[in-house]
């Protein structure tokens, strides 16, 4: 069956970031459903044209299926009318992708670390440490709607 | 993505991650557990050799799985877990809190 979810995926020379570089951008809505899709969509793109270790794909599906997670549930509070925006900018050595919603922000440095003691048989709270551990760079916008996540390439 | 779920010879539940363990499926992961705890189904292994990737929603997922099961008297095995997966098992140090077997057959034999 095909697809419901139109996910525009837009590739074009990144203006402020060096000839090298390629922009992609995709918006989807606060559906949890589409993580899947926009994740191997957004993933197919970065990857594209690099020789790629199986441990890079993985990390990066993994990052963005969080981020995307938490932008849907915890951002737009899966409000069907609010977006959610990826924009990755590709570099030959580096991959920088941003996700950004319509939420009013958080603030990271109020997260616990899942791995105290105490914390680790529960349930939530685990999204941004895994991401941190698995990129090699996060940063976050002033307001805390949008995460940068950046990976060097190998 | 999805789940199959088969029992072994000896009545050991065995559930198969096909697919990526995620925030979009992690509840009917959840409630084909639950169903199986209430078929008086004890002894469950999932099994994650098809599995591509699992965030954090899907780790809370097992989690509250892995509680549920011991506090019904049963008990939990993981098993196929690729270096990549383990990998966020390790990180996350919820390799202390599941029994991990390397491959579903060696599971099967550890109940």
């Amino acid at each position: 069956m095909p697809s419901p979810l139109r996910l525009c995926v837009r590739r074009s020379p990144a203006p402020d970031a060096g000839q090298a570089a390629t922009l992609v951008t995709l918006r989807l809505p606060s559906d949890v459903g589409c993580i899947e899709e926009a994740v191997e969509l957004v993933t197919r793109h970065c990857l594209a044209g690099h020789r790629t270790l199986k441990k890079t794909r993985f990390r990066l599906q993994v990052v963005l299926s969080e981020a995307l997670s938490n932008a849907i549930v915890r951002g737009n509070r899966e409000e069907r009318e609010k977006w959610v925006y990826v924009r990755a900018e590709l570099m030959p050595d580096t991959i920088r992708v941003s996700v950004t919603d319509e939420g009013s922000g958080f603030d990271p440095s109020s997260v616990p670390e899942p791995i105290h003691p105490g914390q680790i048989d529960e349930a939530n709270g685990r999204g941004l440490f895994l991401i941190r551990k698995l990129v090699d760079a996060v940063q976050f916008n002033e307001q805390g709607n949008s995460i940068c996540m950046i990976l060097r390439r190998p | 993505m999805g789940f199959s779920q088969t029992k072994d010879p000896s009545g050991i539940t065995l559930v198969q991650v096909e697919g990526q363990l995620i925030v979009g499926n992690r509840q009917e992961l959840k409630e084909l557990i639950q169903a199986a705890l209430d078929r008086n189904e004890r002894r469950i292994l999932i099994d994650f050799s098809r599995t591509g990737y699992i965030d954090s929603s899907g780790l809370g997922a097992l989690v509250s799985i892995s509680k549920r099961v011991r506090e019904t008297g049963g008990e939990l095995r993981l098993a196929g877990l690729n270096e990549d997966l383990r990998s966020l098992f390790e990180l996350t140090k919820l390799d202390t809190l599941f029994a991990i077997a390397e491959t579903p057959q060696q599971a099967l034999a550890s109940f």
